[in-house]
């Protein structure tokens, strides 16, 4: 059982406080009628799988209800950090590579 | 020998003023206080305690912890009784029953082994073979198998007792209550962590419990003493005796059972009988200790051939001599150990066989001192005896362990103690991705480095030395707090006083040669509880399986309760051995969770019964309940299903309940459905996105359905929506989906559109909802509400109203889900009784009738009203529904969903469409979920048209209705259509329009 950090409660709390929410960062197009079914089905089917760092987001549904970003590595589990929504992922951060 | 018990006359850590009397296969025995169930069968001179899985051969007790394969026992018997107990972990109370749970008929007259039918039913690779086979072959065998070999009944009746869970927080969690452990949870306190120290036998201690009487041994358990009573005496240690870490998992989170009552006897009348501890740990230390391997020789499965260490657990800790004349094999100097004190104890040693080519160190030396007859270069090759050992097979041995050097020659001797080096215990956090190396200085697998994982101590980590082992731990003690935060790093206790004799190098051996090839030799067990030999590890290898994984479930070793704690690395080391590669490089099987068996009754806890998941009821539960309504779970809501009167069946009240609303007035708790209060000046805004209809022209006291879109333009919410007044709503959701839609809202709130001034509350507990429905539902109304004009002029269909009802501020929603004309009455849930019986009261002239979610579903499917999630499933589209009119093509914001709604697989026009059944023969009633065929004429698999969502006999038309889901069903009215049932009959139904009743819609507006 994981141990997620919430950025606004400012403390680390049991995942059964949590629920994911997928992968973080998926702006939704801005003017969806413009695009080609094919790039709205990327955005509505499309999610990475990556084994290492992963961004997901994270709803701490039974805390303060916010939703917030989390950097977890999928292998070790290890999260890295919790960031709020809106902010920019640390550059720094490595990709992880999709799981051939 | 006192009281014919193989008992010595002093010594072990026993009351032997408390006699306890106990049961073995309803065999009277007693023991002392102080026991467990094995160290007493011992005293009392049994040998066999099992029946062999695959064989059926004797097997008798062989280790004396978690480790033991052999001696599994089933307690006491009913509801309470307890399967797939360890005799070694068992505590001895007065009156405990034990049964062996194998053997049959009984453990001394086996048919198994008389007609040898397992050997030929399971060869190596049966479970394999037979996973592969077809499907069938395995229900044939298994409920024999399982039956004949058995471990353990599961009881049949509900447990008598009650369990506990707490969850917990330390700084340093410390595994293991041995030396190792009691060091490093010394240390870390002194340095100011807060600290928990758990161990799964009944006093701390591990390792130093079974030690002797000799100057080195009585200092260590001086220092045990002291270490424990220090530990005792500060407040920031919670020390856990008789409780198990049976599983890490991630981010420190480890599972704890505390067994509090299992050692006073089978039930705990009014205590909590055991505890989990759920614990999150800043930093995990695992004093795990390790395990003695057996070594592997022809016969080794005899009843008489123990561990060394646990020979010498039995004679030092419980005064029990489990034979007369001991023969010990053994790879290294610790063993010598057990030979030492069991000749203090008075009893003869036949030899010490040393498998090394010499052993000139202290212990040796001191043995050879004592008269001992000490042969290095011999091994014990086989064990002999019919029932029990009554000799042994020495021979010399190469110096590489791989051959013998010369003939085997006999020994007579009634116990043969082995040990083959240890394995550190790495089970906990093997399955976390710490994946356990090989050490070759410790023959034996230690865990992996993790960056933030449990850190191993003493032996776990292979450090066998307990000098060593101290040291080390308190290194550990230190670091460990230092980064859970509390003290610098440097370890403050002095230097232990703890006298060990320096060992000499073991040897690594795992399986002992003998004078015929490991095929043709007796069996040289591997794996005691599944029957797992060196030669069926050899043909594995062989058959061509290189892998360890796939090994281990070729043979089924390591497959059984003990998860082959004892012989999972000599099974590894074999199978190296016969692919010539290295241990290493072969690895060893993961361990998982459970550590050892946890009882469903400590992981459930608390919640069981009345308090198994929480149960909602509305204010006017009660009222309905007093009425004898019939209920319908809706998630955790308990809503009134039907009410029968007098005798009805269910049939029969819902047919009434119907009829008095299409002809009089019904009354309804609608109280569940979910209600968001959305305030905030973009709030119409942020409707109009989620919802596919606009909401930017609601004016107030006005209300509007809305169907609510995944992005993917599939419908998973709907409800009315109320504009309260400026910048404020409320909407109501379904009664299931209430919390997933709130989640929904303040995700696109908080991500996307962050903004958006809007807020939502759930409001949904704090109304309660009386829905009149029926044409004589206004007059109900006027009586017991003044202050506002009811009429169809004054208060529109689709309206809301403040008003007062039964003197309650009341809101009033003209909306209706039946067709009629309906008012819904929404008052604070305190009031709801009250306004709910003044209700009643005001309809008595008109018969006033409640009714039912069943009711509310046959007259809403009479309307072809759809119910999300019953004649939606999540692959649905407003356009499948037939409810194109409602989506906003032109609202300027592209809503939630809308895109989806152009893809060219929603476009396609075959979809699945939401259509009406009539069946042909007007009684029958399909039943929901049926499948729609065009033709019963057709081969099997039919060529699927859809299904039928929701059907009903609608007493109002006389006939039973039903809602399908057809492919292009909107094209296909007036087309028969078939419906396959389970019991060989086809139904043949017309599609027709989703509206049975009222098509106009006129009697709601009236
Ligand atoms: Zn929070």
């Amino acid at each position: 059982m994981l141990q997620i950090y919430c950025p606004y409660c400012q403390e680390l709390r049991e995942e059964e406080e949590f629920s994911p929410s997928g992968e973080a960062h998926i702006a939704r197009p801005r003017d969806p009628e413009s695009l080609s079914d094919e790039q709205w089905g990327d955005y509505l089917f499309f999610r990475k799988n990556p084994r290492g760092l992963h961004r997901e987001m994270w709803h701490h549904s039974a805390g303060c209800r916010r939703y917030f970003n989390v950097e977890r590595d999928t292998v070790s589990y290890v999260i890295a950090r919790s960031y709020p929504i809106g902010e920019d992922p640390a550059g720094a951060m490595v990709e992880g590579h999709d799981h051939e | 020998m006192s009281d014919s018990q193989r008992r010595l006359p002093a010594g072990g850590r026993l009351d032997r003023k408390q006699k306890v009397s106990f049961t073995f296969d309803g065999r009277p025995m007693w023991g002392l206080a102080g026991d467990t169930l094995a160290s007493a069968l011992l005293a009392n001179g049994v040998e066999t305690v099992a029946r062999s899985f695959k064989y059926g051969r004797r097997r008798g007790i062989v280790g004396h912890g978690s480790e033991e394969p052999n001696a599994i026992v089933q307690l006491g018997s009913g509801a309470a009784t307890v399967p797939n107990l360890k005799a070694t972990q068992v505590e001895l109370y007065e009156g405990l029953e034990a049964r062996s749970v194998s053997g049959w008929p009984n453990l001394d007259v086996d048919v198994i082994a008389l007609l040898g039918v397992f050997a030929r039913f399971l060869p190596p690779g049966f479970y394999y073979k037979t996973f592969m086979a077809p499907a069938r072959l395995w229900m044939t065998y298994e409920h024999f198998i399982r039956k004949a070999a058995g471990l353990g009944r599961a009881p049949q009746n509900p447990d008598p007792d009650r369990y506990d869970k707490i969850n917990r927080h330390c700084d340093v969690l410390v595994i293991g209550g041995g030396p190792a452990g009691l060091a490093a949870a010394r240390e870390a306190t002194r340095q100011g962590s807060r600290v928990i120290l758990v161990d799964e036998q009944s006093e701390m201690g591990g390792s130093l419990l079974s030690l002797g009487g000799s100057e080195a041994d009585a200092a260590q358990l001086q220092w045990r003493d002291q270490t424990l009573a220090e530990l005792e005496a500060s407040v920031d240690v919670l020390l856990l005796p008789r409780s198990t870490a049976f599983g890490y998992y991630d981010h420190n989170f480890v599972g704890i059972l505390e067994r509090l009552e299992d050692h006073r006897g089978l039930t705990s009348p009014g205590r909590p009988r055991q505890r989990l501890h759920r614990v999150r740990a800043r930093q995990i230390i695992m004093a795990t200790g390790a395990q003695e391997r057996p070594l592997v020789f022809a016969n080794n499965d005899l009843p008489g051939v123990m561990l060394a260490s646990s020979v010498r657990t039995y004679i030092n800790r419980y005064a029990v001599i489990p034979g007369q004349r001991l023969a010990l094999c053994t790879t290294n100097d610790n063993a010598y150990q057990l030979a030492l004190d069991w000749q203090e104890a008075g009893c003869d040693i036949a030899v010490i066989a040393d498998t090394r080519p010499e052993a000139e160190g202290v212990l040796p030396r001191l043995a050879r001192e004592r008269g001992i007859d000490v042969r290095t270069g011999t091994a014990i090759i086989e064990a002999s005896g019919r029932k029990c050992v009554s000799g042994a097979l020495l021979a010399p041995i190469h110096a590489g362990g791989k051959s013998l050097t010369g003939p085997a020659t006999p020994v007579e001797c009634d116990l043969i103690a082995t040990s083959g080096g240890w394995s550190p215990v790495v089970h906990l956090s093997s399955h976390t991705g710490i994946r356990p190396i090989w050490d070759d200085e410790a023959i034996g697998f230690v865990p992996g480095p993790h960056a933030d994982g449990p850190v191993a101590v003493g032996s776990a980590q292979g450090i066998y030395c307990p000098l060593a082992c101290v040291e080390q731990a308190r290194t550990e003690g230190a670091a460990a707090a230092l980064r859970a935060g509390q003290g610098a790093g440097e370890s403050s206790s002095p230097s232990p006083d703890i006298i060990a004799a320096l060992e000499e190098p073991a040897q690594a051996l795992f399986l002992v040669p003998h004078t015929k090839t490991t095929s043709r030799a007796p069996s040289q067990f591997v794996d005691f509880q599944l029957d797992v030999t060196a030669a069926a590890i050899e043909l594995a290898a062989r058959e061509g399986y290189e892998s360890v994984e796939h090994v281990k479930r070729y043979t089924a070793l390591g497959f059984g309760t003990d998860q082959g704690k004892l012989g999972n690395i000599n099974g590894v080391a074999i199978l190296a051995d016969t692919l010539n590669q290295s241990i290493a490089d072969t690895g060893t099987t993961m361990f998982r969770p459970a550590y050892t068996p946890v009882t469903f009754g400590a992981m459930a806890g608390g919640e069981v019964g009345d308090l198994f998941d929480p149960e909602r009821y509305t204010a006017m539960h009660r009222w309905h309940s007093e009425q004898g309504a019939a209920w319908e779970n809706v998630g955790q809501w308990k809503r009134p299903w039907y009410f029968p009167v007098a005798g009805e069946s269910m049939e029969e009240a819902v047919q009434r309940e119907c009829l008095a609303v299409r002809n009089s007035v019904g009354i309804l708790d609608a109280s569940t459905l979910g209600k968001i209060d959305i305030q905030g000046p973009d709030a119409a805004e942020f409707l109009t996105r989620v919802y596919t209809n606009s909401y930017l022209k609601l004016a107030p006291g006005k209300c509007r359905y809305g169907l609510m879109l995944h992005e993917d333009g599939m419908i998973f919410d709907d409800g009315v929506t109320a504009c309260l007044g400026e910048s404020h709503y409320l909407m109501h959701t379904t009664t299931g989906g209430a919390a997933g839609v709130l989640g929904w809202l303040e995700l696109w709130r908080q991500t996307e559109w962050p903004e958006l001034q809007v807020y939502f509350t759930s409001v949904t507990d704090h109304w309660a909802t009386a829905t009149l429905s029926g044409p004589n539902a206004r007059k109900v109304l006027a009586r017991v509400c003044h202050d506002v004009d009811l009429s169809d002029e004054a208060f529109a269909f689709m309206d809301w109203n403040s008003a007062t009802v039964a003197g309650v501020p009341a809101r009033i929603f003209r909306i209706s889900f039946t067709g009629e004309l309906s008012f819904e009455v929404n008052v604070p849930a305190n009031f709801g009784r009250h306004v709910w019986e003044r209700l009643m009261e005001a309809g008595k002239e008109f018969n006033i009738t409640p009714y039912g979610t069943e009711a509310m579903h046959v007259l809403r499917a009479e309307k072809g009203f759809i119910i999300v999630g019953q004649d939606t499933d999540g692959s649905m589209t407003p356009d499948d529904m037939g409810m194109d009119w409602i989506v906003g093509k032109n609202k300027s914001f592209s809503f939630l969903g809308k895109r989806s709604l152009e893809r060219s697989d929603t476009r396609r026009t075959n979809r699945k469409q939401l259509v009406g059944l009539r069946t042909v023969e007007p009684n029958e009633v399909l039943p929901e979920g049926a499948q729609i065929v065009n033709t019963p004429d057709q081969a099997v698999p039919m060529a699927m048209q859809g299904h039928v969502t929701s059907s009903y006999f609608s007493p109002s038309l006389g006939r039973s209705i039903a809602l399908a889901v057809v492919k292009g069903g909107r094209n296909r009215l007036g087309e028969k259509v078939f419906c396959p049932l389970a019991d060989g009959r086809n139904v043949a139904a017309v599609i027709c329009q989703t509206v049975f009743y009222d098509p106009d819609g006129e009697r709601q507006h009236v």
